[in-house]
């Protein structure tokens, strides 16, 4: 218990870090298949587009040229650690206590002055001493799960033909597959951007990402450090993290 | 060595890349892992769905306001087009391999079996989606007037168009051929089937992508495998391309 980042956090990680580079390139490649984004059920006329693609070039997919079935294939086998290994991440989060830790905000965190505090206690010189997320932290991992991850996943049922003989209302929830479609796109680039950020900030201290193989140590010092008891149930009045994993 | 110019270094890099990616793709063992990972999909949908688990079915306002023809969008073949030209009285449309009886049945017969009309969606494997009206005779009654044998695996749809000089033709199993939304379909919104879209016959399998709706439908084939059929892999795109033979992703 004393780690940094528990065993399954850093199992996951790493399976899901492949994953989403083998998703995000295919998925590239799939969208050069038709490089147009609609809104609704149907769509397939440019003219109804809201947004055109560009075409993605070669160095930024799998396989480096235009290949949709070797794409697909690709896309198709990654969706299973993805899949799976999202409600795993979930499920273990939950179990272990990193989802209420680390992740669930409270109201002042969404203020002002916590998003100030947080960028001065990141940037200053004992940035490296900080333990536990800070509130910035929190809004945007809380993001990136219970926002992104899940719609990724959902919208990617959705687009799925063999989806409406099981889930339509998945369809209809999206708005349709085009829209489900649309969406899909978005969150993929919602996950790059914070994938980039990510990068960046781990770079900056070269033990973050060591820690994230051996699980580092956790220091027992710190207000939120109470013993983890049973999982948490979700406020009603939780605003930050839709916990719809 | 050293001073090799950084750019052919990185070309080189990419070239290594590239061709240990071919390997990758080509190895035994990631086919085996893609086929897994399509029969996974397969399994789940049809443990989620059932084995008559409805696609979703519209509104005649919320079709779209044409119906997109790809693919093969025109028969070059001089019967079929004289065919075309006169509503096809002629085009007999068969139903044999593993069947105690036989069918050739012409369009009127088609139309005077009992129908089912369903407006649905249409998935293009690019990514495009299309709503039209489709009326048609379920396959499964087809399969049961030719008295389908119980050794039947799979349905093999013969088409008339050359796709890139190949007759086109596609495949599914036995629970989509039974599904209640399979049906040999004749006319789109309300009119005959138009030439790009299929004419006379197309089937509609509405839980698979588009390439599975064959079009120019001349012959239903029940067979025990298709391994000996064209290259193998159960469809035109499958053995061209290496599209999933599950379409369903």
């Amino acid at each position: 218990m004393a780690k940094k980042h528990a065993l399954t956090t850093r199992l996951w990680h790493w399976v899901n870090a492949v994953a989403i580079i083998v998703l995000f390139m295919t998925g590239l490649n799939i969208s050069n298949a038709h490089r147009n984004l609609y809104w609704g059920h149907y769509g397939f006329d440019p003219a109804d587009a809201w947004l055109h693609v560009i075409r993605f070039p070669g160095w930024a997919t799998i396989p480096g040229h235009y290949n949709l079935a070797l794409a697909r294939d690709w896309h198709i086998t990654m969706a299973w650690p993805f899949g799976v290994g999202v409600l795993f991440i979930w499920v273990a989060m939950l179990w272990n206590g990193h989802f209420r830790r680390d992740l669930m905000t409270k109201p002042k965190d969404w203020t002002p002055g916590a998003v100030i505090a947080s960028i001065k206690a990141h940037s200053g010189a004992g940035a490296g001493a900080h333990h536990g997320y800070n509130p910035v932290q929190k809004i945007l991992y809380g993001g990136v799960f219970g926002v992104l991850l899940p719609l990724i996943l959902l919208t990617g049922l959705a687009i799925s033909p063999g989806s409406g003989g099981y889930a339509p209302w998945l369809i209809d929830l999206f708005g349709g597959r085009q829209s489900a479609r649309s969406l899909h796109f978005i969150a993929a680039w919602g996950i790059f951007g914070f994938f980039v950020i990510h990068i960046l900030l781990a770079l900056t201290d070269w033990r973050l990402i060591l820690e994230m193989f051996t699980g580092g140590k956790r220091p027992a010092e710190g207000a939120a450090e109470a013993p983890p008891p049973a999982p948490p149930v979700p406020a009603a009045t939780d605003e930050g993290v839709p916990a719809h994993g | 060595m050293v001073d090799l110019p950084r750019r052919s270094l990185l070309a080189g890099m990419a070239a290594l890349g590239a061709s240990a990616c071919a390997k990758i793709n080509d190895s035994e063992t990631t086919q085996e892992v893609f086929k897994a990972a399509e029969d996974g999909h397969r399994l789940l949908h049809r443990a989620l769905a059932g084995k008559q688990g409805l696609a979703k079915e519209f509104t005649r306002d919320q079709r779209s306001p044409t119906f997109r023809g790809n693919g093969s969008v025109t028969v070059a073949d001089p019967f079929y087009q004289e065919q075309l030209a006169k509503g096809f009285p002629d085009w007999k449309l068969e139903v044999k391999g593993l069947v105690e009886k036989p069918l050739a049945l012409s369009l009127a017969d088609m139309k005077g079996m009992p129908q089912r009309t369903q407006i649905t969606r249409h998935d293009c494997v690019e990514g495009w989606s299309a709503i039209g009206e489709w009326q048609g005779v379920q396959l499964g009654h087809l399969l049961d007037m030719a008295k389908v044998k119980k050794e039947a695996k799979f349905i093999v749809f013969r088409c008339a168009d050359l796709y890139r000089g190949t007759p086109y033709y596609e495949s599914i199993d036995m629970v989509d051929a039974y599904h209640p939304q399979t049906i040999i379909a004749h006319a789109l919104n309300g009119e005959p089937l138009p030439e790009k879209n299929g004419a006379p016959y197309r089937m509609r399998i509405e839980r698979q992508l588009g390439y599975k709706q064959a079009k120019y439908l001349q012959a239903i084939e029940a067979v025990t495998s298709f391994e000996q059929i064209g290259q193998g892999g159960g469809g035109l795109w499958e053995d061209l391309a290496g599209y999933q033979w599950y379409a369903g992703v």
